[in-house]
């Protein structure tokens, strides 16, 4: 087990210098004067002096010599400029501010968002298929078949925006955005702490029902749209993996020695069909970073994909990269979260 | 050929064991490979599919028929009629010049007046007219795309696969690099990069799709190839001595890439879908090009009057959901097909 995360650990700092310099990469396609961006607040518009921040930056040194500066950043006066390790990713043209505190106003929404989007489908979902598979050709199997031909081949947005149309123009049930005006104002209040920066979870920590409902209510439609896929291919990859552990001899061997058919079920089956489903989980945290961009965009959720979308549309790659940056940072770290515990589910993983 | 069959005259043969004749088809394909064909026109769902696609084949090469351009040299630039920005209802007729007409408008109709036949959206550019052209361009970035992707990727697998040791470690460390960023996210970065040096075109977003796109294809190839590296033929052929090129380019390759093919062809849906999805957020080609997302996204500003200018997102909603159903089914019919426990049932 030990050496199964050591080994894991080690893959840590590989991967980090892979994304870092694809990132970096990507960077090198815009010229040094839009590169100052990551060091300066505003580029200068006389050559005199773009000349003079390109050489005191060193934009124009060796490659790998740009890679480390803008890895660990320069000292200019006595005070450190840039520096992606210590979390400065450069000054974001389109939102007037640094990168970094864009990035740390947006992700709190974008959190609650996905927390939202997946725990139910977790809790939910997997319970779903594990019936589909019990009552096979059961109601809930057929419906969830149908229903996943159907989720899977709705483009997020398409489904978005006829979300939008159906319950926010037509019926009127459920506001796009973030909170009611009458929330906004009582959350800014000093009575009103703060404690997670999550809404929903604030609003309950402040004992404010009225506000959770609001941020939830407001939620709803987001959370549909981003995780209607992820129902679908949940139920059916436990549906398929139950199905096919409920046929294993060990299983047969547990009804035959007279178990109930609930623990049957519960306590010898599913254990094992959750194996595949982890690995799924693991896909979905990839999937829900990448599916916030368009959920958030379509209904004008204020998170950081929306952010992402936004800089990209008006071409602040700055921005964008740094959002690539924090992206990366988080999935590195919720892999290697995700496999750890896959090893401590499934023996065959650590003894291998 | 027919020859080396057992004849069916045989009564003795013919009582013992079951023949089954094999077609032209499968003695060219091969008996692994001819299951996953016939697999794949088995359901009705595939082919349900297939009709799906076919259908939208036949738009995309009858398009100058269908919606004939006004600027036959420029046809994919989706022809305006007026520049004010509120939408306009369906079947209301052209203002300004309007394009040639359609050779079935008349025999349908009887009328020789052309309209806004879906409407029009912010802008006043046609959706009919987005719609149809827009097909053409999804079938090219898809083709454009997934050939590009399913060649590299392969190369890159093949050499893993047939080096392995360091060079096959080292690839399948980039390949998870390149799998850290989410697909969507890492597309959308690149194009939003690659666009001001190449300007608002096609290329940008195909390039970002082509550079995240290959991955899936060399894990795959890569685990066909070890896989079939060890069957018995291959090890027949070393025994006979042929050359270790001609073992990986004659036998290997051959057998090992069929699946990959198949599996590239059908993920067109996908790719142009995320085509779609960038040019829906404003990466990609310059406004008034004809593809899908770009039409979808002349209704992000009236989401709060979709219930007038409905028109304008179920219409192009439909069509690309229809499209990605299409591959969709099919590729359901394939993922059973390819499932390993399938194999070797006919």
């Amino acid at each position: 087990m030990t050496t199964y995360i050591i080994r894991r650990l080690l893959l840590v700092p590989l991967l980090l210098f892979g994304v870092t310099v694809l990132i970096f990469l990507m960077l090198q396609v815009l010229s040094p004067v839009e590169r100052s961006a990551l060091y300066v607040k505003d580029i200068p518009k006389n050559d005199n002096a773009i000349a003079g921040i390109i050489k005191q930056y060193g934009l124009d040194k060796p490659i790998y010599e740009q890679y480390w500066r803008w890895l660990v950043g320069h000292t200019v006066n006595g005070q450190r400029k840039g520096g992606i390790l210590f979390g400065d990713f450069g000054y974001s043209r389109t939102a007037s501010q640094p990168v970094v505190n864009l990035i740390s106003t947006r992700f709190p929404n974008t959190l609650d968002l996905t927390i939202w989007a997946v725990a139910p489908v977790l809790l939910v979902g997997i319970w779903l298929g594990v019936q589909a598979a019990v009552h096979q050709n059961g109601f809930i199997d057929q419906a969830a078949r149908i229903f996943s031909i159907i989720g899977t081949s709705f483009p997020t947005f398409v489904f978005g925006l006829l979300m939008l149309m159906l319950f926010y123009v037509n019926l009127r049930w459920f506001p796009p955005g973030r909170l009611s005006d009458w929330a906004s104002q009582a959350v800014y209040l000093n009575s009103f702490h703060h404690y997670t920066r999550l809404l929903t979870f604030d609003a309950l920590l402040n004992g404010r029902l009225d506000i959770f409902w609001d941020a939830l209510r407001h939620m709803l439609m987001p959370i549909l749209t981003l995780s209607y896929i992820s129902w679908a291919t949940f139920v059916r990859v436990t549906r398929s993996s139950m199905l096919e552990t409920l046929r294993m001899e060990y299983v047969t061997t547990a009804r035959a020695k007279g178990l109930r058919e609930h623990d049957v079920i519960f306590k010898h089956a599913q254990p094992n069909a959750m194996i595949p489903v982890m690995t799924l989980a693991g896909f979905q945290v990839v999937g829900l970073l990448g599916g916030v961009v368009i959920t958030e965009t379509v209904f004008n959720y204020p998170g950081i994909g929306q952010a992402a979308a936004n800089a990209a549309a008006q071409l602040d790659v700055i921005t964008v990269l740094g959002f690539a940056l924090f992206n990366g940072f988080i999935l590195i770290v919720s892999n290697l979260v995700i496999d750890v515990l896959y090893a401590v589910v499934d023996p065959r993983v650590r003894l291998s | 050929m027919t020859t080396n069959i057992p004849s069916g005259d045989n009564t003795l043969i013919r009582e013992t064991i079951a023949i089954r004749e094999i077609g032209r088809l499968e003695r060219f394909l091969g008996p692994e490979n001819y299951r996953i064909v016939t697999g794949l026109v088995k359901t009705p769902a595939s082919i349900m599919g297939f009709i799906l696609i076919g259908l939208f084949v036949i738009i995309a090469l009858a398009a100058p028929l269908i919606a004939p351009p006004v600027t036959p040299n420029d046809p994919y630039k989706i022809p305006r009629d007026g520049f004010s920005s509120e939408p306009r209802p369906m079947m209301s007729a052209w203002e300004r010049k309007p394009p040639p007409l359609p050779f079935w408008w008349k025999t349908i109709t009887g009328t020789d007046k052309w309209v806004h036949i879906l409407g029009t959206s912010q802008g006043q550019y046609d959706v009919f007219y987005g719609i149809i052209w827009g097909t053409r361009t999804a079938f090219r970035t898809g083709l454009i795309v997934t050939i590009a992707t399913f060649l590299i990727g392969t190369i890159i697998g093949s050499i893993s696969a047939y080096y392995g040791g360091a060079v096959d470690n080292t690839i399948m460390r980039v390949v998870d690099i390149f799998m850290t960023l989410p697909f969507l996210l890492a597309a959308l970065i690149l194009a939003a990069v690659l666009t001001p040096r190449i300007g608002k075109s096609l290329y940008p977003a195909v390039i970002a799709l082509i550079t995240f796109g290959w991955m899936g294809y060399a894990r795959i190839i890569r685990g066909d190839i070890l896989s079939i590296k060890e069957r018995d033929y291959i090890m027949a052929a070393r025994v006979i001595g042929v050359k270790d090129s001609s073992i990986l380019f004659r036998h290997i390759i051959p057998n090992a890439i069929f699946p990959t093919l198949v599996l590239a062809s059908l993920a067109i849906g996908d790719v142009v879908l995320s085509f779609a999805a960038l040019s829906f957020l404003g990466i990609g080609t310059e406004v008034g090009y004809a593809d899908w997302g770009q039409v979808l996204s002349f209704a992000r500003n009236w989401i709060t009057s979709l219930n007038t200018y409905w028109y304008i997102v179920v219409w192009p909603g439909i069509t690309l959901v229809l499209f990605v159903m299409g591959w969709n089914l099919v590729g359901d019919a394939l993922r059973d097909v390819l499932d390993p426990r399938m194999r070797g049932k006919t």
